[in-house]
């Protein structure tokens, strides 16, 4: 194995950070995004349990790779994730009520989210469990920052706070500032991603198509 | 004009390449062609030309809206007198209303045209001249008490992600000023409707201002039509007085600054279609649906006040003429085939209508109608030349 995080895993890990993000590259990932996006905490929350839930379905997968019939790999994949989402939601909903309860569905909808098949199919199925975790963790981390940027600005500008917490004073607000409740609907989380695209694309040129 | 020509030619050089002012060389040729029509020629190709360029156009849609501003004006004016029950002179209660509305334009044309002279220079190319005619429309569009700071936002919301992004003038999907009133309509709700924001109470750099008189309220018709408790409702001003048909078209109802007298529209409206340039196919169409599916409602709708409001009362309350005039007409974003120009149109007429009168919630449903319609005026324009196509294949082939 040689050196823990050889310049391959790093890149394995840095890669979907930046120029191969599961949201704002292959574009994956967009429903739950725009779902649960409206307030900070639950996107927080939902990018951590779904970072841990490709971590470690992609650990799962790539030890039972050489095991797996080919013909029904898809149903052993969907098992395994279905498993560790139950895990999450139930540990959410022991730790986390009040977060489980907005984020309802979303939890359990993990399931189908393009970003998990897409990774055990592209990657835990043909590499070893190491590589296949760092592979999670950074697609999973790259799904939580863009989670965790549109979050930020939707209920700072739509709510005027962050994590429940009040960031634009009352004198704002007895000079005239409103909040923006189109904010607070799903629309304007797509044109803040969709702007996240954009300015990525600019920055780095060998993305434009 | 020949001394205004003379001095443009004069300060041309600087903004030349070499000139010193050569980075405001987009700016200096949008000013010189809104003053002139250009002098350039074509080199090859097509040497016939339409005498009417953009500029013109957007310029003849600009004075058609004048009556409608004029209007706006006054009757922003005479709303807030009427409120507080002061009789003043004609010249006072326009001068009120002007003072109000100027801020409007000043703000909807300063950012919207900042960001278009950012884009151009950024890009390269010359303004645009697109937005002159969006940037007249939004101030009419609007509550009398909106904030200004809103429509700022509102209008750069409007100008980067409805025209820049999709290339700019002639480009865009949608029409620039309705994504201005979407984007207040849902991200102000509070200030865009109910029945605060029409009439302004409060004063105007230090004019007007006086107690509300007894029995005061806001509401404009439609508000009223869709707030209602019982089936049969008297339409009333805001200080109680009954509200006809006459009183919807003259105009002198509470409403956006711009949309509320018909005949003023109505004016406009005969310029733009003794020019062409708006489509009469276009507008008639609106009107014939809107009136079309009113009266469907009238006879066969459900028992409710605003499936009970008259199909002739539907067509000048609320922003029905503006919005089929002045809006559903624009050439960028409605059908270009001329047959899909009546589909596109009455389409509109009627789901403004099934708003209206189904969705309590959307007391105006003009603005959700056109926009609907523009994501579908494409697809009417495509069955329609595929049609077409068909039955000339049909003709050749027998």
């Amino acid at each position: 194995m040689g050196k823990l995080i050889s310049e391959k895993t790093k890149q394995v890990f840095l890669g979907p950070l930046s120029k191969n993000n599961p949201i704002g590259v292959q574009v994956l990932g967009i429903c739950s995004a725009l779902a649960v996006t409206a307030n900070l905490k639950p996107a927080l929350v939902m990018g951590i349990s779904v970072t841990v839930i490709v971590a470690f379905s992609n650990v799962i997968i790539s030890l039972l790779r050489n095991t797996i019939p080919n013909r029904i790999r898809i149903i052993v994949q969907l098992v395994v994730v279905a498993a560790l989402v139950t895990v999450v939601s139930e540990v959410l909903k022991a730790y986390a009520y009040d977060v489980s309860v907005k984020l309802s569905v979303y939890i359990g909808l993990i399931i189908t989210n393009c970003i998990l098949m897409g990774r055990l199919e592209a990657f835990a199925m043909a590499n070893k469990p190491w590589e296949s975790f760092v592979d999670g963790l950074g697609n999973g981390l790259g799904y939580a920052v863009i989670l965790v940027i549109v979050g930020f600005f939707r209920e700072i500008f739509g709510a005027g706070s962050l994590l429940g917490f009040r960031i634009i004073p009352q004198s704002f607000y007895d000079a005239g500032y409103s909040n923006n409740g189109l904010m607070m609907m799903p629309p304007m989380a797509l044109i803040i991603i969709a702007v996240i695209i954009w300015i990525h694309r600019s920055l780095n040129k060998e993305l434009q198509e | 004009m020949n001394a205004l020509r003379k001095l443009v030619d004069k300060v041309k050089p600087n903004f030349e390449k070499g000139g010193k002012l050569e980075k405001l060389h987009s700016v200096f040729d949008g000013f010189e062609t809104f003053l002139f029509v250009p002098n350039s020629r074509s080199k090859n190709g097509t040497h016939i030309h339409d005498a009417i360029d953009t500029k013109r156009t957007m310029s003849t849609v600009i004075v058609a809206l004048i009556p409608a501003l004029l209007f706006g004006m006054y009757n922003v004016g005479y709303q807030h007198y009427l409120a507080i029950g002061q009789q003043v002179s004609f010249i006072d209660t326009f001068i009120f209303g002007a003072l109000g509305v100027l801020p409007f334009i000043v703000v909807s044309y300063g950012v919207g045209l900042g960001i278009e002279f950012i884009v151009a220079q950024i890009k390269g190319h010359e303004i645009q001249e697109g937005f002159l005619v969006s940037g007249f429309l939004i101030p009419l569009i609007v509550p009398i008490d909106t904030p200004l700071w809103m429509v700022a936002v509102a209008t750069a919301f409007a100008v980067i992600f409805a025209k820049e992004v999709f290339g700019g003038t002639g480009m865009n999907i949608f029409n620039i000023a309705l994504i201005t009133r979407v984007f207040l309509f849902f991200a102000y709700p509070t200030y865009m409707s109910g029945d605060t924001v029409w009439v302004r109470t409060s004063d105007t750099f230090g004019l007007g201002a006086g107690k509300v008189v007894d029995g005061f309220s806001g509401a404009t018709v439609l508000g009223q039509v869709a707030t209602a408790s019982s089936p049969n409702i008297n339409i009333m001003s805001t200080v109680g007085q009954p509200f006809g048909f006459l009183d919807g078209f003259l105009g002198l109802i509470p409403g956006s600054i711009g949309e509320t007298s018909t005949l003023a529209i109505l004016i406009g409206a005969l310029l733009l279609l003794i020019t062409r340039i708006a489509s009469w196919k276009t507008m008639f169409s609106v009107f014939a649906g809107g009136a079309v599916m009113a009266y469907i409602f009238n006879i066969i709708g459900p028992d409710t006040a605003s499936a009970n409001f008259p199909w002739y009362n539907h067509l000048v309350f609320g922003g029905f003429a503006f919005g089929a005039v002045f809006m559903a007409t624009d050439p960028v974003t409605s059908a270009r085939t001329e047959t899909g120009k009546y589909i596109y149109g009455a389409l509109i007429g009627m789901f403004t209508i099934v708003v209206r009168v189904l969705n309590p919630g959307y007391p105006e449903g003009m603005m959700l109608a056109i926009l609907l319609m523009n994501i579908f005026a494409p697809l009417i324009d495509y069955f329609i030349v595929e049609a077409n196509i068909k039955r000339r294949l049909k003709r050749a082939t027998n």
